[in-house]
């Protein structure tokens, strides 16, 4: 029999003000196997660890019950108390008794009566814990990162730096991402390119970073410590290692009417082509959509002006198989699609655009080189309204939007419309919001001088209605301070499309068995607390794909999780979960059912030798549990027919006395 | 296939073309269009005072004998459609105003929204399919450019009507397109005509209706289409000077069942 101890937390108010936790400390002293109860403000603080230790050692405990928050939180920490005290960690059980309980419920009774249900349960169960010891499992000390923008770069950067290999995986042809399409940044206006190319380069040149451009990640499999990780290498048939970025197939390259994606279709490109002139790497690469060559086999002429003889055109994709220790997933943001928005006009006029596409207008390295000029007849915009909000903030009913306010539009739009009237003073510039948020450092003052130094007319309000009409944009909008609709002619109107996650980021969660919420962002491990890991271990999140941010707050998540990467990477040896499955051999049936459902892969079949009652050998065919890769999921458990399947630290009868007590 | 069907009041004097051609395409559809006994104005506006009960006995009264002969009701007048569909959602979602008509009517068995509304045009597309009425296609009318115009009255409120995008609708650039017609796309297309306020300002109603025109014409069209006999008088009032013209007669037309009735 166990000797078992109850700490009833009260977690200040939290759980105290709903559950009346004296009552549920007393009514569980009566429960088999329970030699000590009793309650304290905060359990897990200082004193109260000490207390459990204490009481382990006056009591002779050999269980230990919490009934606290959920274990999610605090059950690591009070398994390392019970260590300090020196029983087993596993000989813990934590009762959920505030998220499940007293948060959720109002009324002291209930509450009450639920807490001690609950602390049954968890008595009951730590009746039957055994003793468990975790295995050990090596660690690859590689790190991939999958995204090239800066949130990839800056993580790569640092875990390199540490003196890890770091691989990173962008599906463009060049690393730089979103950042390298930007004009100035904000609040400081210091250009975009001339922070980030240095960087792009740092990387290239850095021994330890491998970039797989034009490259994306198919398959995952492994775990913590020992992903193994199946990349793709699309063909870009041109020999990455000989091609040295001259440019001449480029200029030479007849098929030039291909939209350039890098402009955001403002203008065009070749088909084959370099996206940037700072592109990393400097490879050219042909687009197999437009190439002739490639199409039907009439053309050849880059692989005639190459000097290099770097073009490739049977050149098939590869796939490379690599072994990693910790994954980043960095896959960032895209504006969404401004098709459903066509109160906008965004269908019916050229000279309707994004703010993405005001940032390549903008951009000396743009389709104008930087002169601000109307996309429809390229003359210069006098009047300009800014839209934000659109598709953000939007009615959780309407489809077409994101209910999730997107963070950095009211910033990019007080910093458009700042530079529009700074280099063009008798432009008129119109910024119409809902609410104008600028909470970072120097951010406010930073939309301040937009509106009182620069005189940009920012009107507390939406845009209903624009009309193109002639050369002019007819916008009809409501100026909610005054109460009164507001027509405005506008050569220029720019829309500050909400922005999502990468389509790509989806199949990667699947691939990596990360979470995502209802947004396709993917989910950190604890919202405060571990907000660059994902909840699955090893895997670990980088900049845009977790949540709107920022290019400030990107760097600074891009370079925690490098340093979570680097905590794991150091580590010679993992400690395993040893709450996995295992299979009674003797009960097991060989009928492969668990193995079908183990989403991990971890079950394998063996053939083994079986001594019979009558003293003679039988080969059997049975289950066998890899304890490295298996996650404890227990489906296994559920599938198996014979009951030959058990989880450790969960067995059935375990679930089954907790069922019990709960029912009694 | 048989449907019940509301033609509306204008439908039988102003709007005769809306109705005759709108039952001659349904014949040629393979539908049959059942009128509603004794059918009374639909009550011309949805008003939102709560208490306002008696405007909207007669759309109840249509809807519970569409109801009770398990047929969809069918309406083809944008303003027609928007009463009757907007008072069904309130006999299904307002208990009190359900409570209320339902005793004022007297009715044994209360009627709480079962009917099913149905446009013309959602007809069209979800039942019989514009594929289907494509291939019944016999003028396609090949070359012609045609904007759809939708007034205020036919989508929204959309969480309501849920025909289709209030902002950016297709339903009727689809028809056309089925049709073998080009749609138009504008941006005034879902705007307002002027609607009532012709009696009280018809500058403004003139201003409305104007730019809805303009604006069509300067996208390219040839043609206006509505399903709205109120936008059509507006639009044809205000002096435009390309066809406006019912989708029912334009689908006549290519169909061809349009025979010329007004000679």
């Amino acid at each position: 029999m166990q000797r078992v101890g109850v700490f009833v937390c009260w977690c200040g108010s939290n759980i105290a003000g709903t559950v009346d936790v004296q009552a549920v400390s007393e009514a569980l002293k009566n429960e088999p196997g329970v030699v000590f109860s009793t309650n304290y403000q905060y359990m897990c603080s200082q004193a109260g660890q000490n207390m459990i230790i204490d009481a382990v050692k006056e009591h002779n405990l050999t269980g230990i019950v919490v009934c606290s928050c959920s274990p999610r939180m605090h059950e690591a920490t009070f398994r390392k108390t019970a260590a300090a005290a020196g029983l087993n960690p596993y000989m813990v059980e934590i009762a959920n008794i505030r998220e499940q309980c007293s948060w959720v419920h109002k009324d002291m009774m209930t509450g009450t009566e639920k807490a001690i249900i609950l602390g049954k349960a968890a008595v009951a169960k730590v009746n039957l814990n055994t003793p468990l010891t975790p295995g050990e499992s090596p660690v690859t000390k590689r790190a991939l990162v999958i995204g090239g923008g800066i949130a990839g770069i800056q993580t790569a950067l640092d875990i390199a730096d540490a003196g890890f290999e770091v691989d990173i995986v962008e599906k463009k042809p060049t690393i730089g991402g979103k950042m390298a399409q930007l004009d100035k940044t904000f609040p400081t206006l210091d250009c975009a390119a001339c922070i980030l190319t240095p960087k792009m380069v740092d990387v290239a040149q850095n021994e330890k970073i491998r970039i797989f451009s034009y490259s994306e990640v198919t398959d995952v499999k492994g775990f913590v410590g020992n992903f193994d990780v199946t990349i793709k290498k699309n063909a870009r048939f041109v020999k990455e290692d000989i091609c040295t970025g001259c440019g001449a197939c480029v200029e030479k390259c007849p098929m030039k009417k291909v939209p350039n994606e890098f402009n955001l279709g403002m203008d065009n490109r070749s088909a084959i082509y370099i996206p940037f002139a700072q592109a990393v790497p400097k490879v050219a690469t042909i687009d197999p959509n437009a190439c002739n060559m490639l199409k039907n086999g009439k053309c050849g002429l880059c692989a005639k002006v190459c000097a290099a003889g770097a073009i490739d055109y049977t050149q098939k994709d590869e796939y490379i198989e690599e072994k990693y220790g910790a994954i980043v997933v960095a896959t960032g943001f895209n504006p969404i699609s401004m098709e459903k928005f066509d109160e906008f006009a965004y269908n019916q006029s050229k000279d309707v655009i994004t703010s993405l596409e005001f940032e390549r207008l903008t951009n000396a390295a743009g389709p104008t080189a930087g002169k601000l000029l109307r996309p429809s007849d390229h003359e210069h915009p006098h009047t300009i309204v800014f839209v934000q909000c659109v598709g953000s903030r939007c009615d959780s009913c309407a489809e077409k939007g994101k209910e999730y306010c997107s963070k950095i539009c009211c910033m990019y739009t007080a910093k458009h419309a700042m530079l529009t009237r700074d280099k063009y003073p008798d432009t008129e510039v119109y910024v119409f919001y809902i609410d104008v948020r600028t909470p970072g450092k120097n951010f406010d003052e930073f939309y301040r001088r937009a509106v009182e130094e620069y005189g940009v007319k920012y009107v507390k309000g939406m845009v209903g209605k624009v009309t193109p009409e002639g050369k002019k944009l007819k916008v009809q909008a409501s100026d909610l301070i005054a109460n009164k609709q507001l027509h405005i002619d506008a050569d220029l109107v720019v829309l500050a499309a909400a922005i999502e996650p990468d389509q790509t980021a989806r199949p990667l969660a699947t691939m990596l068995t990360a979470s995502m919420d209802t947004n396709d962002f993917f989910t950190e491990a604890h919202p405060k607390l571990r907000p660059v890991e994902s909840p699955t271990a090893g895997v670990f999140l980088s900049g845009a794909c977790q949540g709107p941010k920022d290019i400030p707050e990107t760097v600074s998540q891009a370079g925690a999780a490098a340093s979570k990467v680097i905590g794991l990477l150091a580590k010679d040896k993992l400690t395993g979960n040893p709450c996995v499955a295992s299979s009674n051999e003797l009960m097991c049936n060989g009928c492969s059912s668990c193995e079908r459902v183990c989403p991990y892969g971890a079950i394998t079949y063996v053939d083994k030798e079986f001594r019979m009652p009558d003293r003679t050998t039988k080969v059997r065919r049975v289950a066998s549990v890899n304890p490295a890769v298996c996650q404890g999921c227990g489906c296994c458990t559920v599938a198996c027919p014979s009951g030959a399947m058990d989880l450790r630290g969960f067995a059935n009868n375990q679930i089954m006395a907790e069922v019990d007590a709960i029912c009694k | 296939m048989k449907v019940s069907y509301f033609p509306g009041c204008t439908l039988k004097n102003k709007a005769k073309d809306l109705d005759t051609y709108a039952y001659k395409s349904a014949e040629a559809l393979g539908v049959t269009l059942e009128e509603i006994e004794n059918w009374q104005c639909c009550g011309g506006v949805f008003t939102t005072a709560k208490n306002e009960v008696a405007t909207k006995l007669s759309s109840v009264r249509a809807l519970k004998e569409a109801a009770e002969k398990e047929q969809p009701l069918v309406t083809v007048c944008s303003a027609c459609h928007n009463v009757i569909k907007q008072t069904n959602h309130a006999m299904q979602n307002e208990k009190e105003f359900a409570d209320k008509v339902n005793r004022y009517m007297a009715n044994e068995t209360p009627y709480a929204g079962e009917a099913e509304v149905v446009h013309y045009l959602e007809m069209l597309r979800d039942m019989v399919g514009f594929d289907a009425v494509k291939e019944k296609v016999v003028n396609a009318l090949t070359g012609k450019k045609i904007a759809a115009y939708y007034g205020c009255l036919l989508l929204r409120p959309s969480k309501v009507m849920q025909m289709d995008d209030a902002e950016n609708p297709t339903i009727m650039e689809d028809l056309i397109a089925a049709l073998g017609a080009t749609p138009v796309v504008y941006a005034k297309r879902n705007e307002c005509c002027g609607g009532y306020i012709a009696m009280e300002s018809p500058e403004l109603a003139k201003k409305n209706s104007n730019e809805v025109v303009e604006n069509a014409k300067a996208a390219g069209a040839e043609m206006i289409i509505t399903a709205c006999p109120l936008c059509r008088y507006n639009l044809m009032k205000n002096g435009t000077d390309i066809p406006v013209v019912y989708f029912t007669e334009l689908l006549a037309e290519a169909l061809g069942v349009k025979e010329d009735t007004n000679a």
